[in-house]
């Protein structure tokens, strides 16, 4: 980019057009939304077999695998897409560092005047590039249910080779409801995610075409009053991603 | 497990259903399947009710997950640590009786008979020669109360006991370098556990539960207990133990359980 900057001696550098969400971004998006429909779906296959709670059983028909083992077969093989999809999801959102600039800060000035203004029907969408207060939360805390749901999982497979780790959530059957209250709060935020993408259709349409162009802050290269003697480092505005770490066999 | 193996029924008729009945009611059928066809597309299962069957069954679908599965194989023998003990419990935590589990009902459980039972040894193993349960009683004991978990999700604390499978396998000589150690029960029960798994030092041939000879349902007078493995990987009524280095398929991996189900 600083190149082609510097060789056409152009003011403003032209660049291919930031959307507010990149092209691996909704990759990764849909990717999960498979890998959460197949997990979600076998997962309630599984927990069929041994209820935790004796009122709830999930009907056959909304279950992913007819035999427990069909249920078992999808989870197993769900996890590694849903894991390792999740791991480049958080290695982007960081390298990026996206995560700092769509979810943070929080205050709780910010949280409060959203509440307020959402009370008063005054929420506005007008600009999807800006997460109010609740999206961050809500965003920023199925992130958190992600991480936990994986470490209770892996639990849950190898309570013996990480007994360490299992250890730390008292026992087996604690880490069974803990794994399944992530679910629980899973499934309660695609239930708010999916109806408010449908409320405001252009957020979906961003989700699939990239959404508005960001305003990207005009570069300007030759600013400076005498020519330098080198040429001025154009300002890169933001270091490129580093490669993925490449995700080792462990889950 | 709620696998329901196909049983005789009385409800299943001995003739094939008259193929006219389907074209007499042809509209009635048609409607049936447009609506198990909305259904499904409507619902969250959608993507295995779509052909009104489960997909899982499809025959490139269940081959694709199956190999899956043999990954994760693989995966958990890497992820084994064979020195690496499992949590142990104290007497007073252990359950009394043990929790039953088979395929079947524990009201079917065909006991065996102490006096004439004999443990059969096949494989790569020298010394061949069958054991009386009286002389496998003789041996040197282990005790170990862990907990036994099984695949649906529920678990309970045991207490078990029974010579060391790793000092009985060298006792008769077995190859400890072949890779699968393959049990065969009185019922028609198969089992198989990878060697690594059968040398670990919480991996026991069961006698005894609570210090008491092992009830008929429990597996008397023989069975597997290994504190690594889920509960369908531990086999009750031994009958045969063979040291092999080819993999078979066994009672529940044949039917699509992961094999290596180790915990």
């Amino acid at each position: 980019m600083s190149t082609l900057a510097v060789k056409s001696r152009l003011p403003v550098v032209k660049a291919k057009p930031a959307r507010l969400h990149p092209l691996p971004l909704r990759i990764m998006h849909w990717i999960n939304a498979v890998a959460i429909f197949i997990m979600i779906g076998s997962g309630w296959k599984i927990f069929n077999d041994d209820v935790i709670l004796g009122w709830l059983h999930f009907p056959d028909w909304i279950v992913i695998g007819k035999w427990a083992q069909y249920g078992l077969q999808w989870h197993f093989f769900g996890m590694w897409i849903f894991v390792l999809n999740g791991i480049a999801y958080l290695s982007y959102g960081i390298a990026t560092g996206r995560f700092r600039q769509k979810l943070f800060p929080i205050t709780l000035r910010e949280l409060f005047a959203t509440i307020g203004d959402a009370l008063r029907f005054r929420l506005t969408h007008d600009d999807l590039t800006v997460y109010n207060a609740v999206q961050k939360i809500l965003y920023l805390g199925v992130i958190l249910v992600g991480i936990l749901i994986v470490i209770t999982g892996l639990c849950l497979w190898k309570p013996v080779q990480f007994s360490e780790l299992a250890a730390l959530f008292y026992d087996f059957q604690t880490i069974r409801i803990i794994h399944f209250l992530c679910m629980a709060a899973i499934v309660g935020f695609i239930l708010v995610h999916v109806t408010l993408a449908l409320l405001v259709p252009q957020s979906l349409v961003a989700m699939i075409t990239g959404g508005p162009v960001l305003h990207a802050k005009p570069v300007f290269v030759a600013a400076a009053p005498a020519p330098a003697v080198e040429p001025a480092p154009a300002i890169e505005p933001a270091a490129p991603a580093p490669a993925e770490p490449t995700p080792d066999s462990k889950p | 497990m709620s696998i329901r193996p196909r049983t005789p029924s009385l409800f299943r008729p001995n003739k094939p259903i008259d193929q006219n009945v389907l074209k007499q009611n042809r509209k009635l059928v048609e409607t049936i399947d447009r609506r198990g066809v909305l259904r499904g597309t409507l619902t969250l299962g959608a993507l295995t009710l779509l052909t009104g069957c489960d997909v899982s069954e499809e025959p490139a679908v269940q081959s694709a997950l199956r190999a899956v599965s043999a990954w994760n194989d693989g995966v958990q023998s890497l992820l084994f640590r064979s020195n690496h003990l499992a949590p142990t419990f104290t007497p007073s935590q252990v359950v009394k009786p043990p929790r039953f589990n088979a395929y079947y009902d524990i009201a079917d459980v065909r006991p065996v008979d102490g006096a004439s039972w004999k443990l059969e040894l096949a494989g790569r193993i020298a010394d061949k020669r069958p054991w009386t349960a009286q002389q496998i009683y003789q041996l040197p004991e282990q005790e170990l109360i862990i907990k036994h978990i099984c695949v649906e999700g529920w678990d309970y604390i045991g207490q078990w006991s029974g010579p060391s499978l790793r000092a009985f396998l060298e006792r008769v000589g077995a190859d400890l370098t072949a890779k699968y150690v393959y049990c065969i029960c009185n019922d028609d029960y198969t089992e198989s556990i990878d060697m690594a798994s059968a040398l670990h030092p919480q991996t026991i041939l069961a006698t005894k539960y609570a210090g008491a000879p092992l009830a008929d349902p429990f597996g008397f007078p023989l069975r597997l207990r290994t504190s690594t493995k889920l509960g369908y990987k531990n086999a009750k009524w031994i009958k045969a133990i063979e040291v092999t280095n080819d993999f078979r398929e066994t009672f529940w991996s044949k039917q699509g359980f992961n094999w290596f189900a180790g915990i």
